[in-house]
């Protein structure tokens, strides 16, 4: 075959026994890291709506960075489809034809939305600090503080007016894009589940628990990570403090707050409990019905990928993290485990949807084996393989870098915002 | 009244009017339901000519009859009879026009197709002549004995 | 309060707008299209699979890989021949090497040798689309990329398709693939190009046994139709509701 013939999924899928010709893993790692980006952002903004909808003040300090780092995390979402499709600069159709009895065009319009009131809300909370931002850089030289001045004016989009009443307008407009956002978050996510769970050629997806269990464990990552960025960044600047080398005083410098953790922590709790009830009440109805695909399914999940749902899933990503989190004399270092743990978990259910739900075939008479490409040799293995995930996982920090250069979210700068 | 509380409204327009103006030139005009509805019917309705104008290659037995009456004449009154043309001499398209002769199969993969021996009971394959790969002949093509327009011929 | 009215009219615009984005997706049938709509009605292929007279010869599978420029060593093909060997002690073994491009030569399958005298029955069973009255595959396409037109027959839009691969996870058959050099999603077309001009599909003139043979079901006169409405045929996973149009004769419990 000519080098750029390449038979799309022959690379890393391994047959054994009967599988239809046609039959690859299609929907690789990039498939597997889409819904885990989303589910991040929409984990990330529940938890700073928790604070701007439900008034829970204790999460004021985490709620203002999650907010922003849901930010940083939307464009990456959208990341890890450039990657997979076989066509990427057609990526815009679904925007432009968008089909809509499909549950991928919902993506294009549920996505804009979405990103427009994460916008909207951002730009309501920092108006004020913008304004000032224009002021302050008026009167510093040089040509980069005359650069974030453009910037700063650019973002303001002409309201300029920080009177009280202003104020106390944005606070409300706040409120409510957060209480809408809320239901867009999961219905964002929702639809990554019904994608899966709408298709009835797939023995394993099909299932009407598909969207609620992806929106449960969505929230429970988006929780977890901002639980987990937060607290690393905070001790990093309380630890710098500590060693002398930071310009404020060391009182402001706390690090991560208990009591905000702790508030967390219960939210993230709920949602694992309910994420883990509907992922074992799907198992056991499809035990319990046995439908034809049941012999093949329970093949898979008892054989090949035993490890990979009962020992790194459940076990490792679930109830360990769930006794690290429940037992008492819960340390914030017990905590960062337990959230470490909590993100390698969500992954692990969305590697064992998609790579699982193709790892039989349509045959019901034969195995797909899925190996990940690590060190890439062309295009496809890069893309799909082990790097092009890590391109894509470590994405959102770069973002979020470049982000709170402007918006500044952490806490020792928030201050300076209310 | 606070009328800055829009401006976030005004980007958001014109973001999604910028998208409807792309549409306008990124969408070509005959892309719509075309047919039974909406979940069926969505497509660009050019792409059935592109289809149609797909390139035609295997011809049929009647269309080498014209110039090769004899041969077909031969093998029509064989066990072969069901055989097309086109399944050993390959796709008459542009022939005799800028392909001069077509290549003709005449490995032993080609014969062993319908005639390995796969001893299975009651099949239709099972009514049919056989061989043993592995013990007929091996170095040799089946056409250096076997006559493939008269098989059973002397 | 002004405030939160005017915050939800804000919304509540924002939301309408959006939606306005999909309407506009819709175009209009004129009166002289819906009447060609009509009027074409008259056509709706099928195909009938003996899976009795099939011996598995593959040379339907040849023939539609060169009729359809799909490269030939690529393990991708818009049709195929499975085969099923039922033995005595209850186990069914099946294969489809290459898919059956060349042909059945080797008894052995998955590298196991069977013993002809544990063989219960064998028989091969061709597969290809099944062009179904509601395909799940054109229902779960994003972006119009494929379609199903008239007659029934679903085709891709190669220029359109971005190549996402849900059409392929949606066929409860397992028909589709993404086409080595085009990148794009391929399938078999029932040789649109072919039936649209009164020939043939590919596989249907290059069977020397008649196991594949076209239908119009449309026509009462089609003697294949009169089979397939007077004989006792099956479709393939009739569960999933897809109303497929191939048609089995011969159709074994042991058939996935």
């Amino acid at each position: 075959m000519p080098e750029d013939m390449v038979v799309h999924g022959l690379e890393w899928t391994v047959k054994e026994l009967f599988v239809y010709p046609n039959e690859y893993i299609y929907w690789a790692i990039q498939i597997v890291m889409y819904p885990y980006m989303t589910g991040l952002v929409a984990g990330a903004f529940v938890l700073s709506s928790l604070y701007h909808v439900f008034g829970q003040k204790d999460l004021k300090p985490i709620a203002q960075f999650s907010l922003v780092f849901s930010l940083a995390l939307l464009p990456v979402a959208a990341l890890p489809l450039l990657l997979h499709l076989q066509q990427p600069t057609r990526a815009l159709e679904p925007l432009l034809t968008p089909h809509f009895t499909s549950a991928i065009a919902a993506f294009g319009i549920v996505i804009t939305f979405y990103g427009l009131i994460v916008l909207s809300e951002i730009w309501f909370v920092y108006r004020a600090y913008f304004v000032a931002q224009v002021h302050e850089l008026k009167e510093q030289p040089g040509l980069l503080s005359a650069l974030r001045r453009i910037v700063y004016r650019a973002l303001t989009i002409g309201a300029s007016d920080v009177s009280d009443g202003a104020i106390r307008v944005d606070k409300k407009a706040a409120t409510i894009l957060a209480a809408i956002g809320i239901p867009t978050a999961c219905f964002l996510h929702g639809y990554a589940g019904f994608i899966f769970g709408s298709v009835k050629a797939n023995a394993l997806w099909m299932s009407p628990l598909m969207p609620v269990i992806f929106i449960m464990s969505a929230v429970v990552s988006g929780i977890a990570l901002c639980m987990l960025t937060y607290i690393i960044i905070m001790e990093w600047q309380a630890y710098q403090s500590r060693r002398g080398g930071s310009v404020l005083e060391a009182s402001e410098i706390k690090g991560a707050e208990i009591d905000v953790i702790s508030k967390a922590t219960r939210y993230l709790l709920a949602f694992l409990v309910l994420a883990i009830t509907l992922e074992i009440l799907d198992l056991i109805f499809r035990g319990y019905t046995a439908m034809k695909s049941w012999d093949i399914l329970r093949s898979v999940m008892y054989g090949q990928d035993f490890r990979n749902i009962f020992i790194l899933q459940y076990t490792l990503g679930n109830l360990v993290p769930f006794m690290l989190l429940v037992l008492p004399g819960r340390t914030l270092r017990r905590t960062a485990v337990a959230l470490v743990l909590v993100l390698f978990g969500v992954f692990m259910m969305r590697w064992n949807v998609v790579i699982g739900g193709q790892a039989f075939s349509l045959s019901f008479s034969g195995y797909m084996h899925y190996e990940l490409p690590i060190i890439p040799h062309n295009l496809e293995t890069f893309k799909e393989g082990l790097f092009g995930a890590l391109t894509v996982i470590s994405m959102p920090f770069v973002l979020f870098w470049v982000i709170n250069k402007f918006i500044p979210s952490l806490r020792r700068d928030a201050e300076s915002i209310k | 009244m606070k009328w800055h509380v829009l401006n976030p409204l005004w980007v958001a327009i014109g973001a999604i009017g910028l998208v409807l103006l792309a549409r306008q030139f990124m969408v070509p005009d005959d892309f719509g339901v075309h047919g039974r509805n909406f979940t069926y019917g969505y497509h660009r309705l050019s792409n059935i000519q592109e289809w149609k104008d797909f390139p035609v290659k295997y011809q049929g037995r009647d269309y080498c009859t014209d110039c090769h009456a004899e041969n077909v004449q031969e093998i029509s009154g064989s066990a072969h009879a069901i055989i097309q043309c086109e399944n050993c001499h390959g796709p008459g398209v542009n022939h005799p026009g800028s392909v001069q002769s077509l290549t003709i199969d005449t490995s032993r993969g080609l014969c062993l197709r319908c005639h390995a021996d796969l001893a299975y009971p009651n099949t239709n394959r099972g009514t049919m002549p056989s061989v043993v790969d592995k013990t007929h002949r091996r170095r040799r093509e089946c056409i250096n004995c076997h006559d493939p327009h008269n098989p059973r011929g002397v | 309060m002004t405030h939160s009215r005017r915050d939800f009219l804000k919304e509540a615009v924002g939301t309408t707008l959006t939606s306005v984005v999909p309407l506009s997706a819709f175009t209009l049938l004129s009166t002289e299209e819906a009447k060609a709509a009509l009027a074409d009605l008259k056509i709706r292929y099928a195909f009938l699979v003996d899976t009795n007279k099939c011996v598995g010869c593959g040379l339907c599978v040849k023939a539609c890989k060169t009729e359809n420029e799909i490269p030939y060593d690529a393990p991708v093909t818009r049709t195929w021949i499975e085969r099923y060997v039922i033995t005595k002690d209850g186990k069914t073994h099946i294969d489809s090497p290459m898919a059956g491009r060349d042909g059945f030569t080797d008894r052995k399958m998955h590298d196991e040798e069977i013993d002809p005298a544990d063989i219960a029955k064998a028989f091969f069973v061709p597969k290809g689309c099944n062009h179904c009255e509601n395909p799940p595959c054109v229902q779960v396409c994003p972006v119009g990329a494929t379609y199903q037109t008239k007659e029934g027959v679903v085709l891709v839009d190669r220029k359109w398709c971005m190549g996402c691969a849900y059409c392929v996870m949606a066929c409860p058959f397992g028909v589709r693939f993404i086409h080595p050099v085009h990148k794009v999603v391929d399938k078999c077309t029932m040789c649109y190009h072919r039936t649209t001009k009164g020939l043939p599909t590919a596989c249907v003139a290059n069977c020397p046994f008649g196991a594949r043979q076209l239908a119009n079901l449309k026509d009462p006169d089609d003697p294949v139709t009169k089979i397939i409405t007077t004989q006792r045929v099956a479709v393939l996973k009739d569960l999933y509701g897809t109303k497929p149009h191939i048609f089995y004769l011969g159709l074994d419990l042991n058939v996935r």
